[in-house]
């Protein structure tokens, strides 16, 4: 009772606290939601050139996305003729990402084994350092290295897949490495010691239990790392060259790629047609590049989803 | 290996006790050691990959340094007028800084925010698909940027350009030129501040991440509102990394090639008339756009101008991770 009774006493006096109180943070609390609004300004500032982005390349793509974009070729296609299609570059794409693979996946594992198992000393930290530094090479001198270096042995004009291929290694090995670095450091280090008290040696160990056990991760880490440099450009621009044919062998000619298909299509811009042509579009080089987009958009987008799937079905249960 | 002398059965031979090769402690014998050599040979096949980059870069860039301004005025791909290597490289150099250094006053303050909303604002179960959004952003390739900055930005944003331009009008010492078509560097800056945001989000939202909670906490107590909080606690602690991240993305931005190519109407000035076309051009787009016409010295010219940017971008990712790494010691030791 008298508790209360002290509290309706005292009612004026925090009343009177919390006007006090309220009235000197005005400023501060204005400050306050001022940034709140900014901040949340920020977010959407950064989503409306993605939505934007999204939504034009589904517009415009998905009207020329048909069968016959996917598998005709631009071979004695031109001018303005209502046909021709991406399927030498998806090829050209297939072939050189795959080759880029089998080169990147293997050195990228070694390197990060090396990291987590052995990695002491010198060596590993300059490892460490140029293997984030590596990530930060410009793609396009990438594409300028693997150049210098065919050069050497077939002359000056050479383009082939496989030199982009090359190129696509550089920028792809140190992705491998940071993310197969990752995934076996997860790898609790009790299981590679009941592997050792079993008398297991330690490469068995790596390559049964350390790498067993890492398998959904590592998948993961690849798809994600070939979902970056699938989309490269510049690099497969000066290795690879520019066709307009079919070309399975990354050793022979020049190959074409879904991104510098989008390119090369932009470059050609508008088409000049004669005013009574029946079959000439103006602007069917655009309405292909906007096609190839939405293409490799939703090539990059599943090999996103299947590499976090894979994690999230495949991932040992460690409880 | 050791399952050869056991009964192929359900029980596999490993519970027997370790024979002889337990006997020599740890030394490695069999393959283990060529295990070891195969993998520390990779770790130093990486290091020789970058020094390649590098020794490639420099034998073929020479013969371009080395040559005569005559030869080079004749045969080395030069832009008319120009002699000497570094009437272009210059220039270039300079467009490649302005380009990125916008990108990143641009990409800054956005990124900065993001980070900030995702580890202090949002909710937490909105702050992962958030993240994944942003993530989303990296995901896109280049050249699907410069198609959509080159068809659809550069028209819409051209009259933001123009309205620009009319409000500078009462600057006295510089007159500000506008195209009507968005092929400016403005343009082509704002798509490589898009390109660069996720990276720079990503690294500054680990580093706000790591903020110890018992600062927040106590900032909290002493009465602070979350904005002061944010101030006082989160960004002197991530100030080194957001540096960091800035850096990167400094780095992205440098080298991007195709949004830049694609979408600048280039010219080889030192102008800082960004609202302009043909006034600027970077490394990477001049290169990508002569590659295929070049041969011979010109081939040269174009790789001693790689060199440049490559120089330029191995100072600036040096430095940031220097300073990631520096900061992952210090952290590690709190």
């Amino acid at each position: 009772m008298s508790a209360t009774t002290s509290i309706t006493d005292d009612t004026g006096a925090v009343e009177r606290t919390r006007a006090l109180l309220t009235a000197a943070d005005t400023g501060r609390k204005r400050t306050d939601r001022i940034m709140t609004v900014l901040i949340y300004g920020a977010f959407t500032l950064a989503v409306i050139p993605l939505v934007s982005l999204l939504w034009t390349v589904v517009v415009n793509g998905i009207e020329r996305l048909d069968g016959e974009f996917l598998f005709t070729s631009m071979r004695g296609v031109f001018g303005g003729m209502d046909m021709g299609g991406a399927y030498h570059a998806a090829v050209g794409t297939l072939m050189i990402t795959l080759t880029a693979t089998v080169i990147s996946v293997p050195i990228g594992l070694l390197v990060a084994i090396y990291l987590v198992e052995y990695g002491r000393g010198a060596l590993a930290r300059a490892t460490t350092f140029f293997v984030d530094v590596m990530t930060g090479i410009p793609s396009i001198v990438a594409g300028l290295f693997a150049f210098a270096l065919f050069s050497i042995f077939l002359g000056p004009g050479a383009k082939l897949g496989i030199i982009a291929a090359v190129a696509l290694s550089v920028l792809m090995i140190p992705v491998v490495v940071r993310s197969c670095e990752e995934m076996l450091k997860l790898v609790p280090n009790e299981l590679r010691e009941a592997s050792y008290a079993l008398g297991v040696p330690k490469w068995l160990t790596v390559v049964r239990v350390v790498l067993r056990t890492s398998v959904a991760g590592i998948t993961t880490g690849v798809l994600l790392s070939i979902a970056r440099v699938i989309g490269e450009t510049a690099p497969i621009l000066i290795t690879a060259g520019v066709s307009d044919s079919i070309n399975f062998n990354p050793f022979d000619g020049r190959m074409m790629t879904l991104p510098v298909y989008i390119f090369s299509q932009y470059r050609q811009g508008p088409v000049p047609c004669r005013e009574d042509a029946i079959d000439c579009l103006v602007n069917i080089n655009f309405e292909r590049a906007w096609a190839a987009a939405l293409l490799l958009i939703i090539i990059v987008m599943l090999l996103n989803l299947i590499g976090r799937l894979v994690t999230r079905w495949f991932s040992p249960k460690l409880r | 290996m050791t399952t050869t002398d056991s009964p192929p059965d359900a029980q596999p031979g490993r519970l027997k006790p370790p024979a002889r090769r337990r006997n020599h402690g740890d030394t490695e014998r069999g393959f283990s050691r060529v295990f070891r050599w195969i993998t520390t040979g990779a770790g130093a096949f990486l290091l020789l990959v970058l020094a390649a980059v590098a020794v490639f870069l420099i034998a073929r860039g020479v013969p371009a340094l080395a040559a005569s301004p005559e030869e080079l005025s004749a045969k080395g791909g030069l832009p008319a007028g120009m002699d000497s290597l570094w009437d272009l490289v210059g220039p270039l150099v300079f467009g490649t800084l302005l380009a990125a250094a916008m990108a990143l006053l641009l990409a800054t303050p956005v990124a900065i925010g993001i980070a900030l909303f995702i580890s202090h604002y949002a909710p937490r179960r909105a702050a992962s698909v958030i993240g994944y959004v942003i993530d989303l952003l990296a995901a896109i390739p280049s050249v699907v940027f410069g198609l959509w900055g080159g068809r659809t930005l550069a028209p819409i944003i051209s009259d933001v350009w123009v309205w620009i331009a009319g409000v500078l009008d009462f600057l006295p010492f510089w007159t500000v030129n506008v195209t009507n078509t968005g092929r400016s560097l403005a343009t082509a800056s704002v798509v490589l501040a898009v390109m660069v945001l996720p990276i720079i989000t990503a690294v500054s939202r680990e580093v706000f991440l790591q903020t110890p909670t018992l600062h927040e906490e106590a900032a909290l107590a002493l009465g602070a509102t979350r904005w002061e909080m944010i101030r006082t606690a989160v960004l002197p602690f991530g100030r080194s990394g957001v540096i960091s991240a800035a850096m990167l993305g400094l780095g992205r931005a440098l080298g991007e090639t195709m949004a830049v190519l694609m979408i600048l109407s280039p010219g080889i000035l030192y102008s800082f008339q960004i609202f302009d076309s043909g006034q600027q051009q970077t490394i990477a787009a001049f290169i990508a756009s002569r590659f295929a016409e070049a041969s011979g010295l010109a081939v040269n010219v174009l790789i001693a101008t790689g060199l440049a940017l490559f120089v330029i971008t191995m100072v600036v990712n040096m430095g940031a991770r220097a300073i990631v790494a520096r900061r992952k010691e210090f952290s590690g030791a709190n």
